[in-house]
């Protein structure tokens, strides 16, 4: 492994024909990637291999009735980690946990993307005090997401910040319910909501000013022109915003964990039941199924997204509307 | 294209690399089984794992033993305060078989799981001075009748009462709770802002040791001498339903079960509260008489009530046990001998408040003026029942704190979450 990284790498001679530089250089190049995809298998490839192992596998159960000891070792299960997501108590809870993560990931990015869009609208404006406003808008996106739902727990709780401003009895946010699963959205949209307005205010500072000139001289409203022109110009960038926000939002774990506490019906999503069965209760089979299955999710949707509402992740079709 | 077919040959390799990385991982060894004892040998330097040392006494108290035995230093190893966080790196350590924690500071509902799972060494009973130690302490160091750690600190429920109302309105405190219901019919009315009762409601282990002292105290058991559970009983229904009805009747305030031990102390010391159910670090806290708290010598100590004389606490505290992957265990043995010591133990309550286990110590006159709650404290822990001793403890935890959880926000019957509580509590503890 190491003398592969060590291994002084000649640099060949710049080829002069353009006839042959394509063996010569693509052998270099596989040759200067292959240390990075090295560390690529050993950071990625091996933990996904070796979850994938453990799906198949459970801790042995029971104790010596004697002693009192625990057998020891795993087993080979085969799917009954998979299967055991859709039957019983522990299927229950894992759908349970489906359902909030996908309904954490429609309601929470569908707010984020009108509010951040406004963010984005005001922030692009040109006016006195934009670097402020700007500066502002950015500082929940800032702030490390378990510190800010330490930070929501403060304002949600019983006597916080939240029960003074709102009428009427006081509302226990932070308990098993709705009221929590609106806390979470709401934390989750005050933390995410610049993220999508900083891209898409990249996205809005490279549509050219002719564009809305010609469509102030052509009498358009503002109303149709943010319809017809900008959000047309800025979906693109948009897209991508929105794909990324999907892919973190199905992975959310710190904010239900920290803001409303694990093991409640309301808000706990994949991540942190699969947390809690391998960290808190030692049953690494079960959790690395669990995450098996998040990762397909995950990769089904962004496979789903990016075919159907043509987000352009990788570039490919840049520069069509420029 | 060419270079395509190359990354995923590369990959391949990786993939076959990290193939063979893990197959080596999965493999922890397992020390033999034995009835008696295994012999601890080996002097030399130790390490002492625990959750942070907030006294910060222990720093001296290990600079004791390392002056007077130089070639058995002990390194101190703190982990972070909260308790899951603690016992999962005590886990992962045990996991990987590493030799680096000696000595471990382990919460006392880790026993069975730390033992069962041959994490820690059986230790000698002759080797310490277990009939000076309370005998309800030793119990949470013991699993399948054998001995795998040595209580230092232990810790019962008190029920926190404000002397100043019960006086004015010439009340006892309560010993059952018909009498706690009585005096907060007498008191609160004429209160605004003051609750009757609360204690640690949210969903966490909080939970598990209210609602266990809630069946305890009715004269119900969660897990029986047997390892059975027996949940489902009339006894525990009628401790379960000490909370639950105290919801619906408002004599527990709704917000308390948002209430882990620090919510309830600041509604405690903001006045909130007539009756709350804590630990004795409370005491100090509450009595502060720099402003923060409105209740400081207001208040008085007693032991918990229960449905027909005086409740059972739930047992806290922490015992030292000794890793079985650890080398020099003979200095751990004599370092855990010199730590549970009479001294040792009376400079650590002097200094940190902490609640001791030799149980001498409770009964010596000058210590009671400094603690005025030390005597509440030994009956509290001397009729003080432990938690569940099951390997599966956490998960076992898990259904107690859902089964209490969903009985007191209403959405179950206490009836229904028993009976369900106990068909779990069946599974979790079979075989």
């Amino acid at each position: 492994m190491a003398t592969l990284i060590d291994a002084p790498i000649t640099p060949e001679p710049p080829a002069k024909a353009p006839v042959g530089r394509k063996a010569g250089v693509g052998r270099l190049a596989a040759l200067l990637v292959s240390p990075t995809l090295l560390v690529l298998g050993l950071v990625v490839a091996y933990p996904i291999v070796s979850a994938l192992r453990l799906a198949f596998y459970q801790r042995n159960d029971g104790v010596d009735p004697e002693t009192g000891l625990r057998l020891t070792g795993d087993r080979f299960v085969g799917i009954d980690n998979f299967t055991d997501m859709f039957v019983g108590d522990a299927g229950e809870r894992f759908r349970n946990a489906l359902l909030n993560t996908t309904t954490f990931t429609i309601v929470a990015v569908s707010l984020e993307v009108v509010l951040g869009i406004l963010m984005a609208l005001v922030m692009h404006k040109a006016f006195k005090g934009r670097a402020l406003v700007r500066a502002s808008i950015l500082v929940p996106w800032a702030v490390p997401t378990a510190i800010a739902g330490l930070l929501w727990r403060w304002i949600f709780q019983a006597d916080g910040v939240a029960n003074d401003l709102l009428p009427g009895d006081p509302v226990l946010w932070t308990t098993d319910g709705i009221q929590a699963w609106f806390a979470v959205i709401i934390a989750d949209t005050w933390k995410t909501a610049p993220f999508i307005g900083l891209l898409v205010l990249a996205g809005l500072q490279v549509i050219s000013n002719e564009v809305y000139e010609a469509a102030k001289l052509d009498g358009a409203s503002p109303w149709k022109t943010f319809w017809s022109i900008t959000l047309p110009l800025v979906k693109p960038t948009l897209m991508v915003a929105v794909l990324f926000r999907i892919l973190d939002t199905l992975r959310m774990f710190d904010l239900p964990y920290t803001l409303i506490g694990p093991g409640k019906n309301a808000t706990d999503t994949v991540t942190v039941i699969a947390f809690e069965e391998a960290v808190k209760f030692g049953k690494y089979g079960p959790a690395s199924a669990y995450a098996i299955f998040l990762f397909l999710y995950v990769a089904v949707v962004a496979f789903v997204f990016v075919r159907l509402l043509g987000a352009d992740v990788v570039g490919a079709r840049s520069g069509r509307n420029r | 294209m060419v270079t395509q077919g190359r990354v995923k040959r590369a990959v391949a390799v990786a993939a076959a690399l990290a193939l063979g990385v893990s197959a080596c991982g999965s493999e922890t060894e397992s020390p033999g089984q034995s009835t008696a004892p295994p012999a601890l040998d080996g002097v030399g330097p130790i390490t002492l794992v625990t959750g942070k040392d907030t006294s910060g006494n222990l720093q001296n108290q290990l600079d004791g033993w390392n002056a007077a035995h130089p070639d058995q230093k002990v390194t101190l190893i703190e982990l972070p305060e909260d308790a899951d966080a603690q016992r999962q790196q005590m886990v992962q350590n045990a996991q990987t078989g590493s030799d680096t924690y000696t000595v471990l500071n382990l919460d006392v509902v880790w026993t069975a799981e730390f033992a069962a799972n041959q994490w820690v060494t059986q230790l000698p009973e002759s080797e310490f001075p277990l009939d000076k130690l309370l005998p309800a302490t030793v119990e949470t160091a013991k699993y399948f009748k054998r001995l795998y750690g040595i209580p230092v600190a232990s810790d019962g429920g008190l029920l926190y009462y404000r002397k100043d109302l019960l006086d004015a309105a010439g009340v006892q405190p309560p010993t059952t709770w018909a009498e706690l219901d009585a005096a907060c019919a007498k008191i609160v009315p004429a209160n605004p802002g003051l609750s009757c009762y609360a204690g640690q409601f949210e969903k966490y282990e909080g939970l598990t040791v209210n609602f266990s002292e809630a069946v305890n105290s009715a004269g119900g058991e969660v897990v029986g001498e047997d390892g059975k559970p027996v949940v489902n009983s009339e006894n525990a229904k009628k401790g379960l339903d000490f909370l639950v009805e105290g919801v619906k009747s408002g004599r527990i305030p709704q917000k308390a079960r948002t209430f882990k031990e620090e919510e309830g102390r600041r509604a405690f010391q903001a006045g909130e509260l007539l009756f709350h159910r804590q630990w004795p670090y409370q005491y100090a806290e509450a009595n502060a008489t720099d402003g923060s708290s409105a209740v400081a010598g207001k208040f008085a100590v007693a032991p918990l009530p229960g449905l027909d004389g005086l409740g059972a606490s739930t047992l806290g505290g922490h015992n030292y046990a000794i890793s079985s992957f650890a080398k020099n265990k003979k200095t751990a043995l004599d370092f855990i001998k010199h730590m549970v010591d009479e001294k040792q133990q009376r400079e650590n309550l002097e200094k940190t408040s902490i609640a001791p286990t030799w149980a001498s110590l409770y009964d010596e006159q000058a210590l009671i003026e400094k603690f005025p709650y030390l005597t509440e404290l030994k009956t509290s822990i001397e009729k003080a029942k432990k938690r569940p001793a099951v390997v599966k403890y956490q998960e076992v935890s898990s259904a107690i704190q859902e089964a209490a959880y969903s009985a007191m926000s209403g959405t179950t019957s206490s009836a229904d979450a028993l009976a369900k509580l106990q068909t779990r509590l069946e599974e979790l503890t079979k075989g």
